[in-house]
């Protein structure tokens, strides 16, 4: 379904690496199956050929890698970002992250991509292959010849539903049109938490957070987070290996993530795509995005380099913390 | 591990009255750490000391915490008791049983109660104390004083005559303020330009002190002993040490029709004007809202005339960056606008007007040559009426007005009636007072005067409307004492307006992190033991910024704020704060999120050789704190991703700890 194909990205890879621009080309390789498209570092056009792909499966956001790769590879690597991922690329710089000089960005459209577990929800287990080169979805499983068809509408991921942005805020050189940002109705979920009753939400929470297997794939995905160190890992911190009092604190690992990453999300729902329980874990950084919106006006992490986050931020205008009340009181 | 110390203060009663201090010394034996506990009537006084410093030495202490007052009362005391025993005086903890806990409880069990919480709560926090050095900072030994009124001329001139030198900085063409609009000042009558423009000329001449007038302040970093400020000199489009202050421009100038600010508006200025005769600087300054030649380009006039060559269309705001080691607020007050008081007519008749307004109409600097005539017919008014406390001393919730009493107002408008019915004895003069306050030497006799030798009419009552009708002011008022209705047919209503401090305060206080109260006047570090200081180190209060001042008390305050500056500009070094902020370098992502929060610019950013665990060396963006810019206020530590960054003294390990203890 995406509008741009394997080869065109391979071309432009393969001469960006022959003419010497770039040393190495960020990119997604085969898995398996069709569906677990992994990121990889490629180095020739034949290693290219071989395993890198480009389909409705390639969701993985390479800005983080960014992070690692540029301190151990020699030269200029060639990542290709779809508009979502070029938020998080702003944000990385915006922390100094990673070397600006070290990269090169080569934006590249996006038809939005494939939750695999909405795909499996219609066509079953034992998926065989999946084509993704039509309109719709064709998916063979051990146990049918004939293909299931699914419309975009049925199996895009959430996040894409609710696309916030189809603009590349950063890039070198661009392949295809650039888009806009998007009035997404992304924040609509949320309201409808706020507008249960605490026991309400926290049963829903309970609910989902309970599926929770600790995994850390979540903090490891997310290009917010980033730190040399997490609180998570470090044995200084007094709070790594801790074990839970009850059955709820365990579930505090995501708030406190949320908190961690609030102001410097850019809601590119890696942490919900990665999840293997398929918790909504976006929806809890959404809610902080919504609540800095609504107290300090729009801000969008990442949409520049060098934005200040309004929590880190201080203007004479600023809501004072008592105000913050008196609006919650108004709107409940 | 360290051994740790109790000692629970009874502070005679104060404490003891509703804490168990016995059962909070008991309770605290049993905590991890804890290998003796007791209490005692006073441990600030010297027994209390000594009975500390013994127990050091008995017991090895390592750690003490004292249940006590407030750390802001004797935290020195027993930093220094401890220093004296031979520990370090940061191994000293606080727990605060007296303001926070038995000063805010009656019943015996919950204050002893949370007594011992929170005296969990700072063994808990001893426990993982760390001795610390505080490192020291030079003094830049020059002083600032913002606002060129009598409060700042005193400071400055106080300043300079210790030898340090001064700069001041003041919005307005020329230094003076409110007093030099003033006619005669309370209760000796003097004129108040003749005390005043000695002063002026002092500030002048003296070489210590440096005047920027029609300049402001517009940032201002670093800390006490080291600021860095930033002052604009907006253009006045005159080179100010060219301009001999001849006038001669003034008088040429065509463009005569611009209102007069220094009298209030009630004639009209030039648009290049100085304010008054005696101006300090005497310089002229173009208005640029008023002037032909910056608005059209076509004039130019002033050029021509002024033989000094002096008229400098092309100026522009300038920008000085300048080092002080101490700062002083004095920047005045201004009266409430009487916009939201239309039952006085304000805005209805040119013949109600403010006390300011008065003072300039008896000037004889003002625009009536400081004849008493009207501002609508210049007749003499025959019968005038004063109101007091307009917008003063209002109710809490009252939407106009201010909940204070402006001090100032009882004494000028004794003065006004007074001199009013000396000059004219012909006049019928009505004062309607709440009440009259006029504590202070010689004051109370003074508003007697006016009563007794002067006939004044003092009325207790409020007045409650003014009405203009024909060429007269119908004045409806009620007599309390004889509860009566009064109808007076006035020609001239006086209003006693509240006064509030100017509207640069909060901007200003916001740059200097100093604290305002709810009527944006400045906070004092304590109201009665250091009430010419700042909370914020090295930011010190003149006069009517921090509170309503007549003249007297504004100039005795800006003698002590003078003594406290020179106190902190003869240290040629200052001992710094060691609870400061610091990186652990191997957790720091080089986000520069605590470089964005510093108020005190005291984060910079290095690339560093990092050998990681594979043998390769790495270079890595960190954050490095300098800790003599570093004041300890922790945003950095919160702003910190990574957790990287911590604050000695209040570790984030230290703060979790009081909280386990507390929630145990």
């Amino acid at each position: 379904m995406q509008k741009i194909t394997r080869d065109v990205l391979i071309d432009k890879a393969s001469a960006l690496l022959s003419d010497g621009t770039v040393s190495c080309v960020l990119g997604w390789k085969k898995g398996e199956f069709d569906y677990d498209v992994t990121p990889a570092v490629f180095t020739t056009h034949d290693e290219l050929i071989k395993d890198f792909v480009f389909s409705d499966f390639c969701g993985a956001n390479f800005s983080k890698y960014l992070v690692s790769k540029t301190k151990n590879i020699e030269g200029r690597i060639l990542v290709f970002l779809k508009p979502c991922d070029t938020y998080s690329f702003n944000q990385l710089l915006t922390e100094h992250r990673f070397d600006r000089e070290k990269v090169y960005a080569v934006g590249i459209p996006c038809e939005g991509m494939a939750d695999i577990s909405k795909v499996r929800a219609i066509s079953g287990e034992g998926i065989a292959s999946i084509d993704t080169s039509g309109d719709k979805m064709l998916v063979t499983t051990l146990y049918d010849d004939e293909p299931v068809e699914i419309a975009p509408c049925d199996f895009l991921a959430e996040r894409c539903i609710n696309c916030k942005s189809k603009k590349h805020v950063a890039f070198d050189e661009l392949i295809g049109e650039d888009g806009d940002v998007i009035d997404s109705n992304r924040f609509d979920e949320v309201a409808r938490l706020e507008s249960l009753t605490p026991d309400e939400r926290f049963a829903f929470w309970q609910n989902e957070l309970s599926r929770c297997i600790r995994c850390n794939a979540c903090r490891d995905a997310c290009p917010a987070c980033t730190c040399e160190k997490c609180v998570f890992d470090n044995p200084a911190s007094g709070i790594e290996n801790k074990s839970p009092a009850n059955e709820f604190e365990e579930k505090l690992f995501h708030i406190i993530r949320a908190y961690h990453v609030a102001g410097r999300c850019t809601d590119c729902g890696e942490c919900s795509r990665v999840c293997p329980q398929n918790i909504p874990l976006h929806l809890l950084n959404r809610k902080f995005i919504k609540d800095m919106n609504d107290f300090y006006g729009e801000y969008q992490a990442g949409a520049e380099v060098g934005m200040r986050a309004p929590l880190v931020d201080y203007t004479t205008e600023d809501l004072e913390p008592g105000e913050v009340f008196d609006r919650r009181d108004t709107d409940a | 591990m360290q051994r740790v110390g109790v000692f629970v203060c009874w502070c005679g009663s104060n404490i003891a009255g509703t804490v168990d201090v016995h059962a909070v010394a008991e309770a605290l034996k049993n905590e991890p750490g804890v290998v003796f506990s007791t209490d005692y009537q006073y441990m600030c006084s010297q027994a209390g000391q000594d009975m500390i410093k013994a127990a050091v030495k008995e017991h090895n202490l390592t750690g003490i915490v004292v249940c006590s007052c407030s750390p802001r009362m004797h935290e020195a005391t027993f930093r220094k008791t401890a220093a004296a025993a031979g520990l370090n005086p940061y191994m000293v903890e606080i727990a605060n049983i007296r303001e926070q806990c038995s000063w805010v409880h009656k019943d015996i069990l919950t204050g002893t109660e949370k007594a011992i919480i929170l005296g969990k709560a700072a063994v808990a926090k001893v426990n993982l104390n760390a001795p610390l050095t505080p490192g020291e900072s030079p003094v830049t030994k020059r002083a600032l004083v913002i606002g060129g009124g009598i409060a700042g001329i005193q400071t400055a001139l106080d300043i300079a005559d210790a030898g340090f030198e001064v700069d001041i900085v003041e919005k307005k063409p020329t230094i003076g303020g409110k007093m030099a609009q003033l006619d005669k000042t309370f209760p000796t009558l003097d004129c108040a330009a003749c005390i005043l423009t000695p002063k002026m000329v002092d500030v002048a001449q003296n070489e210590k002190i440096r005047i920027f007038s029609y300049s402001e302040v517009t940032d201002v970093k670093g800390f006490v002993g080291n600021f860095d400020v930033t002052i604009k000199k907006n253009a006045r489009f005159v080179k100010e040490d060219i301009c001999t202050g001849c006038g001669a421009c003034v008088e040429k100038c065509p463009m005569k029709k611009i209102p007069n600010e220094f009298n209030l508006g009630m004639d009209n200025r030039t648009a290049i004007y100085i304010p008054f005769a005696q101006a300090v600087p005497k310089v002229a300054t173009i208005d640029p809202n008023a002037c032909n030649m910056l608005k059209k380009g076509k004039c130019g006039i002033c050029a021509k005339v002024c033989t000094a060559g002096a008229i400098d269309y092309t100026q522009k705001d300038e920008y000085i960056e300048e080092k002080y080691g101490a700062i002083v607020v004095a920047t005045g007050f201004n009266p409430i606008s009487m916009d939201k008081f239309d039952e006085f007519a304000y805005s209805q008749s040119k013949d109600v007007i403010t006390s300011l307004e008065f003072e300039r109409l008896t000037n004889a600097a003002g625009p009536s040559a400081g004849k008493l005539l009207r501002p609508s017919d210049g007749k003499h008014p025959h019968t005038i009426v004063f109101v007091q406390c307009v917008g003063s001393r209002c109710e809490a919730c009252a939407e106009k007005g201010k909940e204070y009493c402006s001090k100032i107002c009882c004494m000028y408008t004794a003065k006004h009636a007074m001199l009013t019915r000396d000059k004219y004895p012909d006049t019928e003069v009505y004062v309607f007072y709440i009440d009259v306050r006029t504590p202070g030497k010689n004051f109370d006799e003074f508003y007697r005067r006016a009563v007794e030798e002067y006939g004044v009419k003092y009325i207790k009552g409020m007045v409650g409307k003014v009405t203009p009708e024909g060429d007269k002011l119908k004045v409806q008022a009620s007599d309390l004492l004889s509860n009566k209705q009064l109808h007076i047919d006035a020609d001239l209503v006086v209003l006693a307006a509240a006064i509030e401090p100017d509207k640069s305060a909060r901007p200003l206080a916001t740059m200097l992190t100093a604290s305002m109260d709810t009527n944006d006047f400045f906070t004092e570090a304590h109201p009665k033991l250091r009430p010419v200081e700042s909370p914020t180190a090295g930011v010190f209060l003149s006069g009517a910024c921090q509170g309503p001042k007549d003249i007297p008390e504004t100039v005795s305050q800006a003698g002590a704020a003078a003594s406290k500056v020179i106190g902190l500009l003869a240290k040629d070094k200052l001992t710094g704060n060691p609870c400061v902020a610091s990186s652990n370098e191997l957790m720091c992502n080089g986000c520069s999120s605590c470089a964005n929060v510093c108020p005190y610019g005291a984060i910079t950013y290095a690339d560093k050789e990092f050998r990681m665990p594979d043998r390769t060396t790495r270079i890595r963006r960190v954050a490095e704190v300098n800790p003599a810019v570093c004041q300890g206020c922790g945003a950095c530590t919160v702003a910190c991703p990574s957790g990287a960054m911590d604050l000695k003294g209040f570790a984030n390990l230290q703060i979790m700890a009081e909280v386990d203890a507390i929630c145990k």
